[in-house]
């Protein structure tokens, strides 16, 4: 088995079990490999890497409760990634000009990538277009790194809407991105 | 946002996740989707009259296995299909298998039968209603199966609303049962398969649509 995936996978059952150090090591560790994985299918949209690598760190993070612990990491993380990337691929309805072939999950973490390029996209402006009921409480928590318990003081909202409004906000951010908004 | 300030920002104050998102959510849809789908069948139709005769049959009970059978693999492979990266490998030919077991009963009740019988075998007395009913049926359990798949994440949308339609037509065709007088395993192996592949049909048809995330 590819050492990445075993490392990886601890680090995640790690992270879901509330471990927020480790989960911050797994998504900066991931993002090299979903950058590796999707500049070699985006050679010719180079470009739109970063943005991608950006969007599938999201749904990773939004989606990381149908994660079983008894699965390959590979299997899911790629499941992820090749969604977003075809979902960005019919989005730009140039499919045909494609013709790397996506079913590849096999090599996807024997190769990683750390040199991060700008993202187009700035996901800071689309944050601000949310609501303030979402947009706060993520200012809060997750920029300011306020609890649960300031981040509802802060905001004179209650501790179960600063929650919901985290989920929520980060979904809608995901939505924007998609262009479904 | 540089992509290390997005990675910090996911992470804090991340928490931790409940184990088995998928099987709990999918526990809370089918329950409330069955119930509206009892209840929608005790309003609209009512219980058939000789339900205490017919449940000593063994003929009603192959029907209730049978239905049984398709809802308990399509609801396995929409849990599945609701999760990346898992396979639905045997849960296809688990699909398969009770509806090819029904068509050989069917087969061996035809040749059996006097062949003035066998229409009759076939149609029934209600072919033109039950698939109709069973997709009406369908609609609760349909409805509260998509909301289980948004909050998950299906990456093969088509087939993912596909499966949603399936359960759905399964267990409206179970609670059906209760209702239908029908006891021919031609009509059990035909109408009740087109009333079932109803909804399927409108899942894959509205999957890609409604289930993107």
């Amino acid at each position: 088995m590819n050492p990445s995936e075993e490392r990886l996978r601890n680090l995640l059952i790690l992270g879901l079990a509330g471990d927020e150090p480790t989960y911050h090591a797994f998504l900066r560790e991931l993002s090299a490999h979903l950058r590796a994985f999707l500049r070699k299918r985006l050679a010719r949209l180079p470009d739109e890497v970063e943005d991608l690598v950006q969007e599938s760190l999201l749904a990773v993070h939004n989606q990381r409760h149908t994660y079983n612990t008894g699965q390959p990491l590979t299997a899911w993380v790629h499941a992820i990634a090749k969604y977003k990337l075809i979902d960005l691929l019919r989005r730009r309805a140039k499919l045909d000009q494609f013709t790397d072939p996506l079913d590849d999950e096999i090599d996807f973490l024997s190769s990683a990538d750390n040199e991060a390029a700008d993202a187009r996209r700035d996901l800071t402006r689309l944050l601000e277009q949310l609501p303030d009921r979402q947009r706060l409480p993520i200012i809060h928590m997750k920029l300011e790194g306020l609890s649960v318990a300031e981040a509802a003081r802060v905001t004179g909202m209650s501790e179960s809407a600063v929650k919901v409004g985290v989920h929520r906000g980060l979904k809608a951010l995901a939505a924007k991105i998609r262009g479904d908004t | 946002m540089r992509t290390d300030d997005l990675v910090a920002m996911l992470a804090t104050g991340a928490g931790a996740v409940e184990p088995n998102a998928g099987a709990r959510r999918f526990a809370v849809a089918i329950g409330w989707g069955a119930l509206g789908a009892t209840l929608l069948m005790g309003i609209l139709l009512g219980v058939r009259g000789d339900l205490a005769m017919a449940v000593r049959l063994p003929m009603f009970w192959v029907k209730v296995a049978y239905v049984a059978c398709l809802a308990a693999a399509s609801l396995l492979a929409a849990l599945r299909l609701s999760q990346p990266g898992l396979r639905l490998s045997w849960v296809s030919s688990a699909l398969v298998a009770p509806v090819l077991a029904m068509w050989l009963l069917a087969a061996s009740e035809l040749m059996r039968a006097d062949p003035t019988q066998r229409t009759q075998l076939f149609f029934g007395e209600t072919w033109a209603s039950c698939p109709l009913l069973v997709a009406a049926l369908s609609a609760p359990v349909f409805v509260a199966v998509l909301w289980a798949m948004k909050g998950l994440a299906p990456t093969r949308l088509r087939l993912a609303g596909s499966a949603a339609g399936f359960v759905s037509g399964a267990i409206g065709a179970l609670v059906y049962c209760l209702h239908c007088p029908e006891m021919g395993a031609p009509f059990l192996g035909f109408w009740y398969l087109i009333g079932m592949l109803v909804p399927t049909a409108v899942g894959a048809l509205l999957g890609p649509r409604l289930l993107r995330w």
